[in-house]
């Protein structure tokens, strides 16, 4: 056994809403409130029309796969160990895409699956990892 | 007339990519290649009154221009350091034109370098978005973020493993012919890049570039400089640059990634079409990245780079050239200096220069460049003639 831990989110002033949330089993997301586009990743402005004026709002937590990629040699070590797995990129139901670990089977991946938030906990620390939409 | 940034390449010089460079610094790696470009120009380093730049992690993360100036002994009146990753060579050659048509300076040294010591991986001491939102999650590096756009593409368009595995056959047997390449003489089947090991799926071992030791250098000056040049002059025709995002999940869909925007604009610059150009110098960190280049240049519709591979060939006396040189899948890539290589077989095949990989009667290239996951792009249109 290694004694390297997983590497963990480097949080912000900005982005500690988004993780408290994530710690309560809570997926929040930033809507504007001028243009009415949700924002992923948490930020300080509106990368559509660069508004500052943000609100934290509960998001679905759903959306679709876009695409996906099974880990073979991991680009860190704590990860190596877990090999193969599964992360991929999911376009949200509100609009915005992020990336995340996938749990998953490799038959079960395909484009466009239907997915869903799954909280894990790694390290001292829950993690917005996705699902198979109702498993 | 098209505006655009007007200039010449009058000097390269170019390391051999070496797996591990013992006893070299970087700025060491970088006066090598400035040396080798300066003789193959036919300048002193007194005549050098530009400098360009790139980022160093781990030995110089700042101040870089003045760290380089100071190594190699040169006061230039104009420079800067262009982080555009793997653009970065490409970034430098129009930025250096640029600079010399506004009238600060006449001479550029534009020069990458890499040394790569064997258990020594210096780490990003990144603290921003990618790695708060994806390295937790397991995926650093640029492998499964290359893997990721392969499988859109795949999904999104049909494409095979075989379409892919393709582009790195025609590198490898390109780089049979260059003897400085680091698989020079180590030829590969379709069958040994389709088998060869899974790194992240759906990307294999021999779709990625080897990281090398190494380093390249070119000077560039203003076309009226270069009528006294010591070598036939390589002017730059066009030159097209766009930046859409940084971490793959940020990235644009497949048929308006930035080669979108930055190929036509060069294409555009030189008044030229995708089907006149003699050579396609395409930047290949990976095979996807030059099967969505295929798709941006005018010669093959947007999804079906797997049909044009299947149907040509690229070699420097088949259909469509391509990486000559062996590309970066065959030569190597010592680090940002790998997209420099473009550049340099560029100039080598438009000098008539290029022996027995010489392409019959060489007008124009298109050289590119990419960083990050396809989210900086430069393209540039280099001509023999003025
Ligand atoms: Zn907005």
């Amino acid at each position: 056994m290694t004694n390297i831990s997983f590497p963990e989110p480097t949080i912000t002033a900005v982005s500690k809403p988004f993780w408290d949330k994530i710690n309560e089993k809570q997926f929040y997301l930033q809507q504007c409130e001028e243009c009415k586009q949700w924002v992923f990743y948490p930020r300080a402005h509106c990368p559509n029309c660069f508004s500052a004026k943000l609100t934290w709002k509960e998001a679905s937590g759903q959306g679709k796969l876009k695409s996906w990629s099974i880990v073979h040699r991991a680009g860190h070590p704590a990860w190596q160990e877990r090999t193969p797995y599964a992360v991929g990129v999911v376009q949200l139901a509100e609009g915005p895409s992020l990336l995340t670990h996938l749990l998953i089977n490799e038959q079960e991946l395909r484009y466009q699956l239907p997915v869903e938030i799954s909280y894990q906990q790694l390290n001292e620390r829950l993690l917005p990892f996705f699902q198979k939409k109702g498993d | 007339m098209v505006k655009r940034p007007k200039g010449a390449i009058i000097g390269i010089g170019e390391l051999k990519p070496v797996r591990y460079s013992e006893g070299k610094t970087t700025l060491s790696l970088i006066a090598e290649s400035v040396q080798l470009a300066l003789a193959d120009a036919g300048l002193t380093k007194d005549e050098i009154d530009g400098l360009l730049v790139g980022p160093q992690v781990g030995e110089t993360p700042q101040h870089v221009p003045a760290t380089v100036s100071e190594y190699l002994g040169v006061s230039p009146i104009m420079s800067n350091t262009v982080d555009l990753g793997g653009a970065t060579g490409a970034g430098m050659i129009w930025r250096a034109a640029a600079a010399i048509e506004a009238g600060m300076c006449e001479t550029v040294v534009c020069v990458l370098a890499n040394k790569n010591e064997k258990g020594q991986v210096p780490r990003s001491p990144n603290r921003n978005p990618i790695r708060e939102f994806d390295v937790p999650f397991g995926a650093s590096g640029a492998n499964t973020s290359y893997a990721l756009l392969k499988r859109e593409h795949m999904e999104v368009y049909g494409s095979k493993q075989e379409d892919f595995a393709r582009i790195a056959y025609w590198s490898r047997k390109n780089a049979l012919k260059n003897p400085k390449a680091i698989f020079y003489d180590k030829p590969v089947e379709l069958d040994d890049i389709l088998q060869s090991p899974i790194i992240s799926d759906p990307l294999r071992l021999l779709e990625i570039v080897m990281p090398c030791a190494g380093g390249a250098a070119v000077i560039v000056t203003s076309e009226e400089k270069a009528k006294q040049a010591k070598k036939k002059p390589v002017y730059l025709k066009g030159a097209g640059e766009k930046i859409t995002h940084r971490a793959v999940s940020q990235a644009p869909a497949m048929d308006q990634l930035p080669f979108a925007y930055s190929i036509p604009q060069a294409l555009q610059q030189a008044e030229i079409n995708g089907e006149d150009l003699d050579l396609l110098s395409l930047y290949d960190c990976y095979t996807s990245v030059v099967a969505v280049q295929l798709e941006s240049i005018g010669i093959c519709r947007q999804g079906e780079f797997g049909d044009f591979v299947r149907n040509h060939t690229f070699g420097h006396d088949g259909d469509y050239p391509l990486n000559t040189h062996g590309g970066q899948l065959g030569f190597g890539q010592a680090d940002l200096a790998g997209g420099m290589s473009h550049i340099i077989e560029a100039v080598i095949q438009l000098r008539g220069e290029g022996g027995d990989r010489q392409i019959a009667d060489a007008k124009h290239a298109l050289v590119t460049g990419n960083g990050a996951t396809l989210s900086e792009t430069t393209a540039l249109v280099l001509g023999g003639e003025q």
